[in-house]
């Protein structure tokens, strides 16, 4: 399976002053098939800039973004985006939002449906296919849309804050849902997270970034992220001392950065 | 009695504003909303009947004389005659769907024209454009004074009546279309850009039904304008139609047919509001939600 890569990108914008705004300087990150990348840092350092980039919506002042041996020109299906508030379509009910992809491709809708079905189980919300978007609650909405990209069967997930909305508690347990379903899947994923312990517990790669101008400052390997999926105990990993101390040991490179 | 109708408008527009969320989940703002509702409910129908007790006093007292006043009853009498024997060659229902059929007539050419020029004006700034200076520059225009142009370049037939009330609908609906196309929200056609969609699925999936919610809202406006251009657009010879009613009463100084189809025509576009309301209500039942 190919590999989605951003090579030495910068991302310059105009600024109001009629100068320019540098929102990536030179970022290079990496995902792999089956590894969950995170990108972590406080907002303005750039992280929606870099999944722009990666989902195609954006392209680099300079720089490459490669999926596989070809150049990233644009949005594509075999990149499925999770967006922060959710972006479902409120004129579909739960299950064809679910199915709204498979719809684009011209799946047949005894088809799409089957499929959208199965994507609902595996999020959770298998009773809930016939009501509308906006009669269900904030967390569902984002499961919604975890099972939209899903469904697409895309090689990545990237993930612009899909839980910076959501209360403590359902974070909670969409933190042990993306970690399961990243297990069962083996999709390669990229998240951006502004929470420390979320970033410690979900990734693989842990990417840290900081602002003015964008830039990555520091990454770390982890391994919670497996040992929470295989234990299927977030919980307990989150009270481990090794968890602790990681977690420490990131909180202390974040602020470290945003002294600078 | 043209009161009722500025009336009959004010209460649909507060309506409207009762019906906007009234900022998620703050229940003594609802409660409020609540009672500022009853309260205006009733003074409306309160001053409506009022207005009513006014208007029969005034014309049995004998202060004014029925040429300029005539008697509720004496309006009722002509409703049923001309409802019946008709007046100028016409029963009230010919006379109606006369009318009717000109404005729905415009108005479907409108609809079918003003929405892709409307989607057209919010996606391509090569067709805003073209499209968008003659449309403000004749939206602000009084139809009564393009009138006489239209009629010089296509004559005195049907066609000058639906165009000129066709031309009075397309600038609310287009512009209405244009803003919702630039409202609809760009993480949605971003997300549908990530599921693969080509740009023609884009517009039609995503575009067309986020914009939904405003194109039927300038419909609704649209109609409210096209009626109120028909009685100008039967000003020129024409032997059917409310506006041709009123006009052709005035003239034999029937004062009470003048009032009778002045209040028919108010309670058209009052029945016409309340339908468009259902069908938006029914169409976009997502609008205020999120």
């Amino acid at each position: 399976m190919a590999i989605l890569s951003v090579e030495n990108a910068t991302v310059l914008f105009d600024a109001p002053d009629g100068g320019t705004v540098s929102a990536l300087d030179r970022v290079s990150v990496r995902v792999e098939p089956g590894s969950f990348v995170v990108a972590l840092g406080s907002s303005g350092c750039g992280k929606t800039t870099l999944l722009n980039l990666m989902a195609g919506f954006l392209a680099p002042t300079s720089g490459r973004v490669t999926h596989g041996d070809h150049p990233v020109l644009g949005p594509g299906a075999e990149r499925g985006v999770v967006f922060q508030n959710d972006a479902l379509l409120p004129w579909l009910n739960v299950i064809d939002n679910v199915a709204f992809g498979l719809r684009l491709r011209g799946m047949p809708r005894k088809e799409r449906r089957e499929r959208a079905r199965a994507m609902l189980d595996l999020v959770g919300l298998a009773g809930f296919a016939d009501h509308q978007v906006w009669q269900i609650s904030g967390g569902m909405r984002q499961r919604v849309g975890l099972a939209r990209a899903l469904a697409a069967d895309p090689e990545f997930l990237l993930m612009d804050e899909p839980l910076g909305a959501l209360d403590a508690m359902t974070r909670e347990q969409m933190q042990e849902l993306l970690l399961d379903l990243w297990a069962r899947t083996g999709k390669g994923i990229f998240l951006i997270t502004h929470g420390i312990e979320e970033a410690v517990l979900l990734a693989t790669r842990l990417v840290i970034m900081s602002p003015r101008p964008g830039r990555v400052t520091a990454e770390l390997d982890l391994e919670f992220g497996r040992e929470a999926a295989a234990e299927t105990s977030a919980r307990r990993v989150k009270s481990d001392a090794a968890f602790v101390s990681a977690r420490e040991q990131v909180r202390d490179l974040v602020f470290a950065n945003a002294q600078v | 009695m043209p009161d009722i109708f500025a009336i009959l408008w004010a209460a649909a527009a507060a309506e409207r504003r009762a019906e906007q969320p009234a900022g998620q989940g703050q229940a003594s703002t609802r409660r409020r909303t609540g009672v500022r509702r009853r309260v205006f409910g009733t003074t409306a129908i309160v001053t409506t009947v009022v207005l009513f007790a006014l208007w029969w006093a005034i014309s049995h007292a004998g202060l004014v004389p029925p040429l300029f006043l005539p008697s509720p009853e004496a309006v009722a009498t002509q409703a049923i005659r001309v409802a019946a024997d008709g007046y100028v060659d016409a029963t009230l229902a010919q006379h109606l769907l006369a009318s009717l059929g000109r404005v729905f007539a415009a108005l479907l050419a409108a609809v079918l024209t003003a929405v892709p020029a409307g989607l057209a004006i919010g996606l391509n700034p090569f067709a805003r454009g073209i499209l968008e200076p003659p449309i403000e520059f004749y939206r602000p225009i009084p139809p009564l004074a393009y009138l006489p142009l239209v009629v010089i370049w296509f004559g005195i037939g049907e066609i000058s009546k639906v165009l000129l009330i066709y031309l009075a609908v397309f600038a609310p609906v287009a512009l209405a279309t244009a803003a919702g196309v630039r409202s609809v929200d760009r993480e949605r056609i971003n997300a549908a850009r990530s599921l693969g969609a080509s740009r023609g699925q884009v517009v039609r999936l995503v575009v067309l039904p986020g914009a939904l919610p405003e194109i039927l809202t300038g419909i609704r406006i649209g109609l409210g304008v096209g009626w109120s251009t028909l009685v100008a657009a039967e000003l020129v010879a024409a032997t059917r139609g409310l506006g041709f009613m009123v006009q052709s009463a005035a003239q034999f100084l029937a004062t009470d047919v003048v009032v009778l189809g002045i209040l028919v025509i108010a309670a058209v576009a009052l029945v016409l509001d309340v339908l468009l309301r259902l069908i938006q209500r029914a169409c976009v039942p997502w609008q205020g939600h999120r």
